[in-house]
């Protein structure tokens, strides 16, 4: 297993960039998952890395070996890395042990133990072995083509959106069992995805690419929590944007006077704060907490979630867990947990116009 | 290239032809009574054609996909089988029992009778491929079965049924034995009959001329319909299939109507071919000569489908991997070269290779060529989806188990092609068995196939001596057509019938 180091990678299709300048270094033995919205060139990213295409310029580094940079470009067949494609891409015409030993040496092709310890490594039962790919389930393809991929014992583990075509029963299953396997082989892997909530409970680190730009890379808590910037935490789950004034170490805004951070010293003045609706709580009214009317509650089972309206017409949301439900119409106050995270004021406007912003819903559900 | 050159061949001669000849030429040849009444001939056999066809096929279509009729998978390999007899051993079967068939009625019977399977084949993929829940929505608003099957059904069905009727109508452009035999004259008789009395006139060539313009006005509607065809579908298919309509009372006259299209399209030709054998049998059967002639189809046969699934695979992978404008055009131009009828190719062939290259005349190779001509289209066609079907995926993923380029082809690129390739070749050696035009001007002396031998045969009205050889024909057929009616949803098989245009 193998660190990965990717240095000022640039790539154009044609006059379209689709990668500017991006630095990336996935640690031997970890789980980097690459986020990103689709066309943020994720996937080309990881066709670099695997060697499918070529950079315009930039080196990647695997161990201590240059596989693309400096004038020299090692073929994707001599870069021993595993890859595991969308939707499995599994040859057809082959069994699943035909597939799982594809790159092995002849001699180890018909070894019955090697594929069933490989089929053991990714939780399959070893009878799947003689199954045509149409024969089985669309996760147990998956898990065949990362069998297949770990086989060779593979410096690094590349998985294009593994688990995207699976329905939301089955994705969760499959990502344990990758995960699983992953580390019981304790490879090095770099997983594309543009679900946030995959890439926050799978990985160890997440890089968030933005517009073929790294924007941020750092491990899921810290993402989740202190965002570089309100474009990542708005991608990486829901959010309360509102505007405040920054005076005296607090941050004031229409939910009160706010224990605040931020990634920079912010002078005091208009800021911008972000909140995550867990950390809203909501209590009988009293004197001196800030009021909101209840406007509707979207009820999950698990949790729900409460649109509340502030005075000045500000509409944010909070997430309840527990039983005890507010109902529409009800007037709750409204206290923080935990501090805000504060960023500059986009071009200092200061307008009262609050944001109350959703993230998609996989990340809500999740 | 070369293999769009040699498809463009036939209609680079016809233009330069025309040029030669000069417009005054071609208004003395062209703008005559006898063009005139050719063309009513053609368009009256055309029309009323396409519209037997469209009835009895969406008809039959109806009563095997979506209707209770009782043993609907009989029914449908039956409704495909007319497609195993070659539509001139179709009408040598009628006209042989009942001579007086050579009219206007007696050949749009019978060639209605072997084309209905064109528009069948289609739509029946089509019905099958309904959403039901569109038809129960209708249903929910209150519509009659009548009212589901136009307002639903037809609006869905309209580019299967249009494309099936598009087919019937190039094929029946390109008809020459069915036609000749029951002496109904269209272009491609009158353009025979000149041949054969001034050799290769500018008579025969202008007619060629006026029937490929018509042709090639029929392809490009077709292939403008094809861009369209995206639309009708959606989704991936049925879920599940729809619920079929109850016949009640009506079950009856449904087998009855099912009963009497097979008897007619499939039984009467059968009958009649067995009461010849068994008449032939008697006085003129010779064993040897049918071996003979049954080899030599088959090895003429073998060689064009290697010769042409070889042309097929570079022009099919080129329009899937490439893309670009060329590749485009290079496989739109094999289209091209082969709305061309087989009598035209073969015209073409004769007189290029007696100016150009006249030791080349009346052998081998320029068969072969004729036939390439003919059916890769076909060949293109399997070949195609077979690579569309082998993404470069699995080039890249074998790439990165550290597999060679040369490992990849063998281990992964071969392997999904085979069954492509090998469909391909088997279309291509099927429609050569049952080739008569090309092969009738084109085969070296001496050399029969078993169409030609058939053919001089039943031309000296000796129907007893013709029989055998359709009978290996009709053999030889059978497997196709067995592989057509069973996967009807393959595009393999949507495609496979396409003949003459795909």
């Amino acid at each position: 297993m193998s660190s990965l180091t990717v240095k000022d990678l640039t790539k154009a299709f044609g006059t379209t960039p689709v990668l500017t300048g991006v630095d990336l270094h996935v640690p031997s033995g970890s789980f980097t998952a690459l986020l990103g919205p689709s066309g943020c060139g994720k996937t080309t990213l990881l066709r670099l890395i695997a060697g499918f295409e070529e950079p315009d310029s930039g080196s990647i580094v695997v161990g201590d070996r240059v596989v693309a940079g400096a004038g020299r470009s090692v073929p994707a067949r001599r870069r021993g890395m595993g890859f595991v494609p969308q939707e499995g891409g599994l040859f057809p015409h082959l069994t699943v042990a035909a597939n799982i030993t594809f790159g092995l040496p002849r001699r180890q092709r018909r070894d019955a133990g090697r594929i069933r310890d490989l089929l053991q490594l990714v939780g399959l039962d070893a009878e799947l072995a003689d199954r045509s790919p149409h024969q089985i389930s669309g996760g147990q393809q998956q898990r065949v083509a990362l069998a297949r991929a770990l086989a060779p014992e593979p410096s690094l583990v590349l998985l294009d959106e593994p688990f995207s075509s699976l329905d939301a029963g089955l994705r969760e299953e499959t990502r344990q069992a990758v995960s699983a396997a992953l580390r019981a082989s304790d490879a090095t892997a770099v997983l594309v995805t543009h679900d946030q909530a995959e890439a926050l409970s799978m990985a160890d680190q997440v890089a968030v690419l933005r517009q073929g730009r790294l924007a941020q890379r750092t491990d899921p808590r810290t993402l989740y929590r202190r965002p570089g910037d309100l474009d990542v935490a708005l991608f990486v789950g829901e959010a309360v944007v509102l505007d405040a004034v920054l005076r005296d170490g607090l941050a004031h805004c229409a939910l009160g006077a706010l224990e605040y951070e931020s990634a920079a010293a912010l002078a005091d003045g208009p800021a911008r704060v972000l909140l995550r609706p867990e950390q809203l709580r909501l209590g009988v009214p009293g004197p001196r907490d800030p009021v909101a009317r209840v406007r509707s509650v979207d009820f999950y089972g698990h949790d729900s979630r409460a649109w509340l309206d502030l005075p000045g017409g500000i509409r944010v949301s909070a997430r309840l867990d527990g039983a005890d439900l507010p109902s529409a119409g009800d007037d709750v106050s409204v206290t923080v947990r935990g501090a805000a995270r504060a960023f500059p004021a986009a071009g200092d406007q200061g307008t009262a116009a609050p944001v109350v912003e959703r993230a998609p819903v996989s990340a809500r559900l999740a | 290239m070369c293999v769009a050159a040699l498809a463009l061949l036939p209609l680079g001669y016809i233009a330069a032809y025309t040029v030669d000849v000069g417009w005054s030429g071609v208004q003395e040849l062209v703008f005559r009574p006898r063009v005139g009444e050719l063309l009513w001939n053609t368009a009256r056999l055309v029309l009323g054609t396409v519209v037997c066809c469209g009835v009895l096929g969406v008809g039959a279509a109806w009563l095997v996909e979506r209707s209770s009729v009782p043993g609907r998978r009989v029914w449908h390999v039956l409704l495909v089988a007319p497609l195993a007899v070659p539509a001139f051993v179709n009408s040598y079967a009628w006209i042989s029992l009942r001579p007086g068939m050579d009219t206007y009625a007696g050949a749009l019977l019978v060639v209605t009778l072997s084309y209905f399977p064109f528009v069948y084949l289609p739509v029946a993929a089509a019905f099958r491929g309904l959403d039901p829940a569109l038809e129960e929505t209708a249903r929910g608003l209150g519509l009659s079965s009548w009212a589901v099957f136009r307002r639903v059904h037809l609006p869905q069905l309209r580019v299967a049924l249009l494309g099936g009727c598009l087919l019937v109508a190039l094929h029946l452009m390109a008809e020459f034995g069915a036609l000749q035999m029951l002496r109904y004259p269209t272009f491609t008789t009158a353009i025979y009959d000149q041949y054969r009395a001034t050799f290769n006139g500018p008579g025969a060539t202008m007619l060629a001329g006026v029937l490929v313009l018509l042709c090639l006005g029929l392809l490009l509607a077709e292939i403008r319909l094809r861009g369209r065809r995206g639309y009708a579908r959606t989704g991936r298919g049925a879920a599940r299939p729809g619920r079929p309509v109850a016949l009640r009372s009506l079950t009856v006259p449904a087998l009855a109507g099912l009963g009497a299209l097979v008897a007619l399209a499939l039984v009467v030709p059968l009958a009649s071919l067995g009461w010849w054998m068994a008449r032939g049998a008697s006085t003129a059967l010779d064993w040897n000569s049918l071996a003979t002639t049954t080899g030599t189809t088959l090895a003429l046969a073998a060689a064009a489908a290697a010769v042409t699934t070889a042309m097929a695979l570079p022009t099919g992978w080129l329009a899937v991997r490439v893309r670009g404008r060329t590749a485009t055009l290079l496989e739109r131009s094999t289209y091209l070269g082969s709305a061309v009828p087989g009598i035209v190719v073969a015209l073409a062939l004769v007189t290029i290779s007696i100016r150009a290259t006249p030791w080349l005349y009346q052998t081998v190779p320029v068969l072969l060529a004729a036939y390439a001509i003919l059916f890769l289209p076909r060949a293109i066609v399997t070949v195609r989806a077979a690579v569309e079907q082998s993404a470069p995926l699995y080039d890249d993923v074998a790439a990165s188990l550290g597999s060679s380029g040369p490992d990849r082809l063998r281990r992964v690129t071969l392997p999904l092609l085979a069954p492509g390739i090998g469909a391909g070749a088997a279309l291509v050696f099927l429609a050569v068995v049952t080739e008569l035009t090309a092969t009738l001007l084109l085969a070296p002396t001496g050399t029969t196939t078993l169409a030609t031998a058939f053919w001089s045969a039943s031309s000296a009205l000796e129907y007893g001596a013709a029989a055998p050889y359709a009978v290996v024909m009709v053999l030889l057929s059978a497997p196709a057509t067995v592989l057509l009616s069973r996967d009807i949803h393959g595009a393999i098989a949507t495609d496979a019938p396409r003949g003459l245009t795909t």
